[in-house]
């Protein structure tokens, strides 16, 4: 059954700072890239920031791992008048594309008019999601996994996508062809940080951090804030660009994923998964389409094997075929026709975690934005429904589908 | 790849903290017993020990000592000391334990070569001591 919110909102605003190389933000501030991503998607939206009304966060708030955004700090810092939406979605990055249906929860609801979703990163040296989760005090959860050395969050996808090449016989040539292709889409980019094309002989040669998983299979790490501003339909007819309509939007998950890699207590298949099947066949329920209406796939790649596994949830190929799917090409964007090659759906046109910047996910609403709108820079000819993911990570991890006004 | 021999962590440089569910897994480490939570109702295991049993919502437990015997379900292989950085090979695996259906326990594995670890080698417990006297089951090749 259609969702019942499905095309009343749309993201009519996207804003980002510079994307920076680790902990080069400095002496910025958090908040000062914070109100500057704001600000930039309110111009690009056509809106004062004084009529935000509404925050909907992903990540428990959280601003980077360590640092926390508050409501009442931005509202008196930007001089907004008043707030009647202040929400987020819990644990981590999984919640990205959903805090923009958190977002049409609070606009259907009328309790806002005009929410801001945003994120801002700053790895100062003690600040390395990196180094986070192995320098906290073990907690008597997180005392049934610490111990183990399993301590980052390479660690934890490495064991996930070990069982996923034991059961189906995947190769680490698919995780390389997951960087390759998703980079050959940076070298256009201004703000990107990686933009050198990758060969197959430099993947190969990229150090074993977690075997099987090399430097190059780990994403970014990367400062900057990203922004965008979700309103009403209505609303969006009087902003300065075409909206991009909110079509679906879920999060969540199942029992058998859960806590995921916080704890690795999932049964087969869902361990060498990305837990995102729940709400893929969520969105697809919401929204009557599948993964082949899809023009282009913002797919969230913290580590390549977990863009395999989602392509997989999300119905791209089958269960255990991603190995095969992502040799044969299918994630690449050919710009000469501006569609996929070899009937695939074009992978993170913007170059994703992997290449152009960790914003945890936020780049990838950014995108989908953009292609829909029509002016990306590796615009996906005559997009009409690009597809975002958040996570893999325990839940909730979420997804949004975005439809061209 | 060659990694030589696996190695567990040093036991000097690992806490763990405990809670009223946790704790009794831990005190039975202490005297070298492996266990896992079990429903005292309907026999269901679980681990992490949670407050109640997710099958029935029963509070009662049973804590059987398991055989210490498991099986690796999936594994890393790492090459720098977490705390440090210093070069050290070690082998995070996740065990299938025997004796408590759908359980597993996260630990290093030794007694073997790095690269000869595998999915579906068979592992018996081996404790080592860690901070705060507590003991932490980790594994060596069975
Ligand atoms: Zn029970």
């Amino acid at each position: 059954m259609a969702w019942v919110n499905q095309d009343k909102c749309a993201i009519v605003g996207v804003g980002s700072t510079d994307y920076y190389v680790r902990g080069k933000s400095w002496p910025r501030t958090i908040n000062d890239m914070a109100v500057e991503a704001i600000m930039n998607a309110c111009a690009d939206a056509g809106i004062s920031h004084k009529q935000i009304d509404g925050f909907s966060y992903y990540s428990t708030a959280g601003a980077g791992y360590l640092d926390k955004f508050d409501t009442a700090s931005l509202m008196e810092t930007l001089g907004m008048p008043h707030i009647s939406w202040s929400a987020t979605l819990t644990s981590g990055g999984g919640g990205c594309p959903g805090a923009i249906g958190l977002a049409t929860a609070g606009l259907m609801n009328e309790d806002c008019t005009y929410s801001v979703t945003l994120m801002a990163l700053q790895q100062l040296p003690q600040h390395r999601l990196g180094v986070v989760f192995g320098s906290a005090a073990p907690n008597p959860e997180n005392s049934f996994l610490q111990p183990s050395g399993l301590v980052g969050p390479g660690h934890l996808m490495s064991v996930l996508a070990r069982r996923h090449m034991h059961l189906y016989g995947t190769t680490q040539d698919a995780f390389g062809e997951v960087v390759m292709a998703t980079r050959a889409n940076t070298h256009n980019r201004p703000k990107a940080v990686r933009k050198e094309p990758l060969t197959k002989e430099q993947y190969d040669a990229s150090v074993m951090l977690a075997d099987p998983l090399r430097r190059l299979d780990f994403c970014l790490e990367t400062d900057g804030a990203v922004a965008v501003i979700t309103t009403t339909m209505d609303r969006a007819k009087d902003c300065r660009h075409k909206p991009a309509v909110v079509h679906a939007a879920a999060h969540g998950g199942q029992r058998e994923w859960g806590r995921a890699f916080a704890w690795m207590g999932m049964p087969d298949p869902h361990f060498a998964s990305s837990g995102h099947k729940f709400t893929a066949d969520r969105v697809w329920a919401q929204s009557g389409l599948s993964a082949k209406d899809m023009d282009v796939a913002l797919i969230y790649d913290h580590f390549s094997p977990m863009v395999l596994m989602q392509l997989e949830d999300y119905g791209f190929c089958e269960k255990g075929e991603g190995n095969d799917y992502v040799l044969s090409g299918k994630l690449r964007y050919d710009p000469v026709t501006g569609k996929g090659v070899n009937g695939g759906t074009p992978v993170n046109t913007h170059g994703g975690n992997l290449n152009e910047a960790y914003i945890i996910g936020m780049t990838h609403i950014v995108e989908g934005v953009e292609q829909v709108r029509g002016t990306a820079i590796n615009q996906v000819k005559d997009a009409e429904f690009a597809l975002v993911s958040g996570g893999p990570a325990s839940l909730p991890v979420s997804s949004l589908i975005l439809r061209k006004d | 790849m060659t990694y030589g021999p696996a190695r567990a962590l040093p036991g000097d440089q690992i806490r763990i903290t405990t809670n009223p569910d946790t704790e009794p897994f831990w005190q039975a480490a202490k005297e070298h017993k492996l266990t896992a939570c079990e429903c005292g109702e309907c026999g269901h295991f679980r681990m992490p020990p949670t407050a109640v049993c997710p099958e029935c919502g029963s509070r009662a437990k049973n804590w059987p000592a398991l055989p210490g015997t498991g099986t690796v379900f999936s594994y890393a292989i790492c090459n720098k000391n977490p705390k440090n950085g210093e070069d050290y090979v070690y082998v995070p695996v996740v065990v299938d334990l025997d004796g408590a259906p759908g359980t597993r326990l996260n630990a290093n594995v030794s007694g073997c070569d790095a690269e000869d670890v595998h999915i579906g080698m068979k592992v018996i417990v081996d404790w080592t001591p860690i901070q705060d006297d507590w003991v932490l089951p980790n594994f060596k090749k069975a």
